[in-house]
């Protein structure tokens, strides 16, 4: 019951249209809407809204807008995970997401939208099923010109150790070498969310993980993956923030978790083993939520006081909770000062390496980046800054919080693991590469001051 | 498409402008059409694509279709789907070059390749020009029986979409009732889904002018279709799972064992990955236990965890569709949630449309438990960055203060908002601050002290000036400088532009002046003369009647003007609970995010498949178990469905009387029922028959319709008819009871309910009645059938004898 998709870039530039019992200019109205949301700019439009009865639905992939209207009272979330499934499965076809793979490859994509979807109906968005109905042929753009895209994308940073480009390869293009390597890549991508209270203590922590899987093995075997042993689900009784009642050391306790629909939990009552048969292109196995107390992998430490008059000094320390073997990336430090701030200098440690620090003037912002950070060392930052008025007194009251995006490629936080990943397949000689990868993203880390 | 885009692609040297690329192309296709040399395809492909891609950017190339269809005899699949593209983007304006269409795809529906048949298929029924629909039929009727699934989902929606294009062949092709055929016997489950969705909009739609229809739109939510479908949901692709599960909730479960068993096989769908599976399930799960109280708040605890998964995995878009929902249910049971407060702190990279939210959810769990640590928290997020959340965070501050009997600390912390001196902070607290102390005045001597303090020059916004200005009178003697600030407000009452300022203003001045009279004089007096002076006439209006009040006597002025007050208990909630309810009702849909029921924001086609709106969706399923209150309320639900709100408000005055009236009628007592009217002997109805709008609701949908037909009203009648209750209280002699009714003139709706005498065998009625055509739509549902025939007579002698004397 869906009268309209398309696909519009930044600009309102209209990539695929696709069909329209609602009138012509509604991706302009859309588009507009969106664009001046609130006249001050400062908010963004909410992923749903209503112009003369027709409803629009949006979701943001990589700088696209991935849009669908009706007239009819749906399910909104049906809508918006469909809108985001085209997208992944458009990423499965064409290897890489972007406006200019877009642009190369829309009669493909105006083929796989008519068999995803029929006269507004959902036909199908399994990019197995897909095949045997879509012919065109992707034209594959070069990845390595590309914004890397998507979490798996990560991989791709400063480690060889991983094939980053099996990310960006398309399910149905055939590498240029003739035959498909056979590979699967398991990644466990867990982001966390850490609120500090300005004593230092923590106040709210998460975990947000998933086990995202693809697969590029031909004849669909079937995978057993098997996760700790001691690993429970459901925490019985009281408050989920309840840290004190711990089940002994150890054990992960997921909050909750949910399913692809291809998983069997036959077994994983017994022994904690997923099965499944892997479709085609990407797709989370598993999703779960962690409230049990874990370690932050980052200490924030962050001093402001004032310094003379209209004159206040930053102290910031970031301390490496984790391993020496394991490197932090794209480390990216933020913090609002006094909107009254005029200049800041930095003072960095003697012999920094790859760190960079700025004041942003518009939005009166301290950034700092640091481009990787070893496990167990600490960086400090000095920063002067200068007012154009006397602050009112609680100068800590102006200021903050600090807030922190990090990447830590090989470290979780829940301790989750995939014990094996084993595939069903007896040939001595069938081996294919199995790529098991753990990462860690900061989601909302914190520090109030 | 931008216009702006266009205009700028035109322009540009690398994108053709028109006419000569076209021609050009035209000449290329002409030489390949004919051409059977190796490698030909592969340059029609590139020539294929680019018109395509033309045709994608706004570029006419309507001019190429003879070529293209030529072009298109070929057994390529990849040009063939191009050229159906084309066709279909084409072919609905120029009719006379689809029929040209017609003849290839016609051969193609034969075609050995499944694909290609299936392709055809659907292209053909694309084609959407009115005339040429009698080309469809053949080739649907043997793509529905097709060997090939492929080909049967794309002929089933291919019947739909004929339908769209004419319903009477459609329907006259018998296509309906193959399509339930298939529904109920197809091993290919998308197949299934398809004939479900189609025939959901085919018989909604033909459900107003035909009887039949109706019957079958509602033998769906049989239980042999439901369990049909239930019974095979885990084979179903995960969008047909909604699709099935939207249509579970709409089935009514004749033993609670029943409703056990479908929650037990749903169970696993809350696990599923897709948020849109989970949300219709949690919709079965709540509708099901509606009327189980225990089971119902089981439910929620049990769908928790589920759905909070589903906030933080997703992506924002769908964390925001989720947490819409959860909203809705942290509104209805906060208690449940109270302990999970922490889940709805922000996180400062969230898009402002989700931390608006989370604020509204934390302002509804609070609780004497979590009060400290929430209101902790919103502090923190008023010094934040992101000016549109602070100021929320400070309201929603606010909103549990007056909640909450223990304001201490909270107090205390809106103080502390007022000395952070930031604009919008000092303006929001304001406000907050006020209203506070209309409900708690004896905190009046704390925020007194911080409020006099507040300089009124930094008070810019409209609001939190008339806050302020509102404190001064209602506080001057307690102020030291109140008197001379409000002069000084006086004095640049010019610079003053909102309205409602200056008429806070006034009024202050006038209560400022009953305490302090000598120090106030002056400034009453500026007020008063530049208020009659005001160009706004309410600001006029207002300083003229304090002037000559004040001027007939000065106490009588202060009793009119600064009366003793009482502390305002509750704020009026802005949402109506019956508002609330029906939003309920349509949980796992728009009206969800928009806090709106439906029909404030679509029209009535466009409700959604099996939407009873339009029937009985108007009845509320409150649990009110007092027969006057919900019949009340379902007549206000009914006006809800014909009017604005604004007009909405006028009409509540008129309900004590309807529901005085209503006291009559569901007692008996006001109206005896007449024995002199003749009516059939072997049909006798009880006369004090009661039923609840509930059990009405449920049996109106379980029951097929018995009996539907149009009776014509005597003119006696049309001219008796100006409001609806009179048709009431006359039906109501007759021991037809009305259990909701509404309209305006000349279109009036009403539902009846009666019982048999002496037996609690129901029957129920629908009747329309239009005054200016003079005509009734009835349509009655009995649980006896066999005595149908019989109440349809009486229900008609009743009906004709309204308005004769």
């Amino acid at each position: 019951m869906i009268s309209q998709f398309f696909v519009l870039s930044q600009r309102g530039d209209n990539i695929v249209f696709h069909r329209g019992e609602v009138p012509k200019g509604s991706a302009e109205i859309f588009f507009r809407k969106v664009k001046f949301w609130k006249q001050d700019g400062q908010e963004e439009a909410p992923p749903i809204f209503n112009v003369d009865g027709v409803n629009y639905f949006h979701v943001k992939v990589v700088g696209l807008f991935f849009v669908a209207t009706t007239r009819v009272n749906v399910s909104p979330s049906l809508v918006l995970e469909l809108l985001q499934r085209v997208a992944r499965v458009i990423k499965d076809y064409l290897g890489v997401l972007s406006e200019d793979s877009f642009r190369k490859n829309f009669v493909l994509v105006y083929e796989l939208l008519d068999e995803v979807i029929d006269f507004g109906y959902v036909q199908t968005t399994s990019t197995e099923v897909l095949k045997s109905y879509v012919f065109n042929e992707p034209i594959v753009v070069d990845a390595a010109r590309l914004q890397p895209l998507g979490p798996g994308a990560i991989f791709m940073q400063g480690n060889k150790r991983m094939p980053g480009t099996a990310i960006t390869k398309s399910v149905v293009a055939n590498e240029p070498g003739g035959r498909k390597r056979e590979e699967i890549f398991v990644d466990i991508i867990e982001k966390i969310s850490v609120t500090f209270s300005s004593s230092g203590y923590i106040l709210t922590s998460e975990i947000d993980g998933t086990i995202q899987m693809k697969s590029y093995l031909t004849g669909n075997p079937e995978i057993r993956l098997a996760l700790n042993e001691d690993l429970s689900i459901g925490r019985g009784g009281g408050s989920v923030y309840d840290y004190g009642s711990s089940y002994g050391a150890g054990a992960v306790i997921l909050d909750d978790c949910n399913f692809h629909e291809s998983v069997r939990l036959d077994s994983f009552d017994m022994d904690r083993t997923l099965a499944l048969v892997p479709p085609d292109g990407e797709f989370p196995v598993m999703n779960y939520r962690m409230t049990q107390e874990f370690k932050p992998p980052f200490h924030i430490n962050c001093l402001i006081e004032e310094a003379g008059h209209l004159k206040a000094e930053v102290v910031l320390k970031i301390r490496a909770e984790f391993p020496s073997n394991i490197t932090a990336n794209m480390v990216v430090i933020e913090m609002p000062l006094p909107k009254y701030t005029t200049r800041a200098s930095f003072e960095l440690e003697p012999g920094a390496v790859g760190q960079r620090t700025d004041f942003k003037e518009a939005n009166k912002k301290l950034e700092w980046d640091l481009k990787k950070i070893v496990g167990g060392f600490e960086h400090t930052l000095r920063a002067k800054l200068t007012f154009s008025q006397e602050s009112h007194g609680n100068i800590t009251k102006e200021a903050g919080p600090v807030s922190m995006t990090f990447t830590i490629p090989m470290y979780n936080a829940s301790r989750l693991q995939v014990k094996y990943l084993q595939i069903a397949k007896k040939s001595s000689s069938y081996n294919p590469y199995r790529w098991v990868r753990y990462v860690t993203q900061a989601n909302s880390y914190v520090a109030r001051i | 498409m931008a216009p702006p885009a266009q205009s700028q692609r035109s322009q540009s040297p690398s994108q053709p402008s028109g006419k000569s690329e076209v021609s050009d192309l035209k000449l290329q296709l002409r030489q390949l059409a004919g051409s059977r040399a190796p490698g030909v395809d592969d340059s029609k492909r590139e020539l294929f694509k680019k018109v395509i891609s033309y045709m994608t950017i706004g570029i006419d190339v309507s001019s190429l279709f003879g070529e293209m269809v030529m072009c298109s005899a070929t057994s390529d699949i990849v040009l063939k789907k191009m050229c159906y593209l084309y066709v279909g983007n084409y072919a609905k304006v120029n009719p006379d070059l689809a029929l040209l269409t017609i003849n290839f795809l016609q051969r193609d529906c034969h075609d050995q390749d499944p694909m290609i048949r299936g392709l055809a298929l659907r292209s053909l029924c694309s084609l959407r020009v009115a005339n040429l629909v009698e080309y469809l039929v053949g080739p649907l009727g043997s793509g529905l029986k097709d060997s090939n699934s492929y080909v049967r989902m794309v002929a089933v929606i291919g019947v739909l979409k004929l339908y769209h294009i004419s319903a009477s062949t459609c329907v006259d092709a018998d296509f309906p009732s193959t399509l339930k055929h298939l529904m109920l016997n197809d091993s290919d489950t998308q197949v299934v889904a398809n004939c479900l969705s189609a025939l959901q909009e085919i018989w909604s739609a033909e459900a107003s002018t035909s009887e039949e229809a109706s019957r079958e739109r509602e033998a769906l939510i049989s239980k042999l279709v439901i369990y049909y479908l239930l019974n095979r949901i885990k084979e179903f692709s995960e969008w047909a799972q909604c699709l099935v599960l939207e249509l579970v909730t709409k089935y009514v479960p004749s033993e609670s064992s029943e409703i056990f068993d479908i929650m037990n096989l749903l169970e696993d769908r809350l696990q599923h990955a897709n948020g849109a599976v989970v949300l219709a399930t949690v919709k079965v799960f709540l509708q099901l236990t509606l009327s189980m109280t225990d089971v119902h708040q089981q439910v929620y605890e049990r769908i928790k965890a589920p759905l909070l998964t589903l906030v933080s995995s997703g992506s924002p878009e769908q964390s925001y569709a989720v947490l819409s929902h959860l909203h809705l249910l942290v509104m209805r049971a906060p208690y449940v949630f109270s302990s999970d407060y922490k889940h709805f702190y922000c996180q400062y990279n969230e898009p402002s449309y989700v931390k608006r939210l989370k604020l509204e959810m934390l302002t509804a769990v609070a609780n004497e438990s979590n009060t400290y640590e929430i209101v902790t928290e919103l502090c923190e997020y008023a010094a934040n960055v992101d000016i549109p959340i602070a100021r929320e965070s400070i309201r929603a501050v606010g909103k549990i203060a007056l909640q909450q009997y223990d304001v201490n600390a909270i107090v205390d912390r809106l103080l502390q908002f007022l000395e952070m001196e930031k604009d919008y902070v000092t303006a929001e607290a304001l406000v907050l601050v006020k209203d506070l102390l209309r409900k708690y005045p004896q905190w009046s001597h704390d925020c007194i002290a911080v409020v006099g303090n507040i300089s009124s020059k930094n008070v810019q916004e409209p609001k939190a000036k008339a806050a302020l200005i509102w404190m001064l009178g209602e506080y001057s003697q307690d102020m030291q400088d109140a008197p001379y600030i409000l002069e000084s407000l006086v004095e640049n009452w010019d610079e003053e532009h909102s309205a409602e300022v200056r008429l806070h203003l006034l009024t202050a001045v006038m209560k400022c002046f009953f305490k302090r009279p000598p120090e106030t004089q002056s400034a009453l007096g500026a007020a008063l003369a530049a208020g009659v002076a005001d160009f706004h006439q309410d600001v006029h209006d207002r300083a003229l009647f304090y002037y000559r009040i004040l001027r007939y006597n000065v106490s009588v002025a202060e009793r009119v003007v600064n009366p003793p007050k009482q502390a305002v208990s509750v704020f009026a909630d802005t949402q109506s609970s019956e508002i609330k309810d029906r939003i309920f009702d349509e949980f796992n849909s728009l009206s969800v995010l928009y806090q709106k029921p439906s029909y404030m924001f679509t029209d009535k086609e466009h409700r959604g498949p099996l939407e009873f709106a339009d029937e009985i969706g108007n009845l509320s399923i409150g649990e009110a178990t007092d027969n006057v209150v919900s019949s009340q309320r379902v007549e206000e639900n009914d006006k809800d469905l014909l009017l604005t709100t604004a007009e909405k408000e006028e009409t509540r005055a008129g309900h004590s009387q309807q529901a005085s009236f209503g006291i009559d009628d569901l007692l008996g007592l006001g109206m005896p029922a007449v024995p002199n009217v003749p009516s059939p002997p072997q049909l006798k109805l009880n006369t004090k028959a009661a039923l609840d709008p509930s059990t009405f609701q449920q049996k109106w949908r379980q029951l097929p319709i018995a009996l539907s037909q149009e009776l014509l009203l005597s003119p006696q009648a049309v001219a008796a008819l100006t409001a609806p209750q009179a048709l009431l209280r006359h039906m109501q002699s007759h021991s037809i009871h009305c259990i909701a009714s509404g309209g305006q003139s000349p279109n009036f709706k009403f539902f009846f309910f009666a019982q048999k005498y002496e037996e609690s065998s129901n029957y129920l009625v629908e009747c329309i009645i239009n005054t200016s055509s003079g005509k009734a739509q009835v349509k009655i549902k009995a649980e006896d059938q066999s005595t149908s025939q019989a109440f349809s007579t009486l229900f008609e002698s009743a009906l004709s004898k309204f308005g004769t004397p």
